[in-house]
């Protein structure tokens, strides 16, 4: 079932500049597979050698970050919206 | 969802407006939320903002404006001229001076009762929880990683709140972290990405009013935090990008895993945040680099090197080093067979610090050819050897 994924400034680097992407994908694990099969480059981004989210990206399905609902097996429905939000650090030196 | 908050100010350390401050304040004393109460909260309020940059500028000066007491600034910073596209509290004549001292002497300007405190110096482990004790809340507007987890450790361990803002391009992230109510920085990202994944501003660039915006929400959700009520970002995270003008609300919940303010906290001091950021690389090979003159004299000679610019293709445009093959930072481990490994390879950027990561990612992914840093990068070569190149 089609999802939106919206991609962050940060990310899109690695996909062509494009901010919003429409997949196919019945969980977050299914659409982060076919996130980094269109982008291989994104891979190492998102995800650490065993294949885990990596500590400085969360996902979020509507306003609810999957971590502590089954992480990669949260189910997605017919139009969800998925963002990702990594870690940014922007702003003075301090 | 967090619900309507207490004061941060407790009712013993509040004085009378004068009249003076009664015409100054008049548009938050009509307020019945705000009113002479939480004028006076304001008053008695102490608010360290950390680093006076993009977000530090409207946050400084909106407190300022809005009656807060006390106003420290930490930051060991100068002046520069590529600032001034977004650190609006400064302005030409201040290139070059210490920030906290233009910082102060502007924000005394609009508010002559106003008393700031400059702090010219780095925060560190060892100032920090002296330094942040003094103040009810703490407001962060730092650029880098191990200020970042510096300053939301100390307010754990210290029970304040740490108002948070982020930016970088076009986006931005604001919440309010307080360990006693809700998550801390640590229960979101338990720890940072590795140097030179993603670039920072000053490598990847900001749109200047989009720390603006953030900076002033910041502003927005301390005053409440002193003032008391309405509805905190404490438990949410805004996230707003500038250029397709959308913003979200998510939910943030506090880890039980947390290392810091879980149930089993595994962090209970400050640590070493540059080490822990990756940023020491303690028994690492060194990484040998090249000058700009070198690197011009071996270029003349043809003496078989490849130079390997990492940069963004955009930035190309901006200072085009033409001996180059263009493979940006993203794509290295990947592509690392279009190299050959019997020849020196110089990787190049735009200060000298993005390809320092390049090189340490390719040994990771397992390159074992020789690899060269060119130091201080290309605005190196653009002052020593091509002033034809912009310095940018
Ligand atoms: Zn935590």
């Amino acid at each position: 079932m089609p999802v939106t994924l919206f991609i962050p400034t940060a990310l899109r680097g690695f996909t062509e500049r494009n901010a919003e992407l429409s997949l196919e994908a019945a969980t977050v694990g299914e659409l982060i597979s076919a996130l980094t099969q269109k982008y291989p480059d994104l891979r190492t981004h998102l995800l650490d050698e065993k294949g885990e989210l990596r500590p400085f990206v969360n996902v979020f399905v509507g306003e609810i970050n999957i971590q502590s609902r089954g992480g990669f097996a949260f189910p997605l429905k017919d139009g969800d919206v998925v963002t990702l939000i990594p870690a940014i650090a922007g702003g003075a030196r301090g | 969802m967090a619900e309507p908050r207490e004061s941060l100010i407790s009712d013993d350390r509040l004085t009378d407006l004068t009249p003076d401050e009664l015409t100054r304040f008049s548009r938050h004393l009509l307020l019945p939320e705000v009113g002479a109460l939480g004028q006076k909260r304001l008053k008695a309020a102490k608010v360290l903002i950390v680093g006076a940059g993009g977000l530090g500028s409207p946050l400084a000066l909106y407190l300022a404006a809005a009656g807060v007491g006390t106003i420290g600034i930490v930051d060991y910073d100068l002046v520069e001229a590529s600032n001034l596209q977004r650190q609006v509290i400064f302005q030409s004549r201040d290139i070059l001076r210490p920030k906290v001292a233009a910082a102060s002497e502007r924000l005394k300007a609009l508010n002559p009762n106003l008393s700031v405190v400059s702090h010219h110096f780095r925060l560190t482990s060892r100032n920090a929880l002296d330094l942040i004790r003094a103040y009810d809340v703490v407001a962060d507007g730092t650029d880098n990683y191990p200020t970042r987890y510096l300053v939301a450790d100390a307010c754990v361990f210290l029970g304040k709140p740490n108002v948070y803002a982020s930016v970088f391009q076009f986006e931005g992230q604001a919440t309010v972290f307080d360990a006693r109510h809700g998550p801390c920085y640590r229960c979101l990202y338990p720890s940072p990405p590795p140097p030179g994944l993603v670039p920072s501003c000053g490598e990847g660039g900001v749109m200047g009013v989009l720390p603006g915006i953030l900076g002033t929400v910041q502003a927005s959700e301390t005053i409440k935090l002193i003032v008391g009520g309405g509805r905190s970002l404490i438990g949410r995270l805004w996230l707003y990008d500038a250029w397709l003008a959308r913003s979200l609300e998510v939910r943030l919940e506090k880890n039980p895993a947390c290392p810091v303010c879980g149930e089993r906290p595994l962090i209970t001091e400050l640590v070493d945040y540059e080490s822990f950021c990756g940023l020491k690389n303690e028994g690492e090979e060194p990484i040998p680099s090249i000058t700009a003159r070198e690197l011009k004299e071996r270029l003349e000679r043809r003496d078989g090197i490849q130079v390997v610019d990492i940069r963004e293709p955009h930035e190309m445009s901006l200072s085009k080093f033409s001996e180059a093959v263009a493979i940006p930072f993203g794509q290295l481990a990947r592509r690392q067979n279009e190299f050959d490994p019997g020849k020196d390879l110089v990787f190049i950027c735009k200060i000298g610090q993005r390809s320092l990561y390049a090189i340490r990612a390719l040994r990771e992914a397992g390159y074992a050819g020789p690899m060269f840093n060119l130091q201080d990068g290309l605005n190196a070569w653009a002052r020593e050897v091509d002033p034809s190149l912009s310095v940018y």
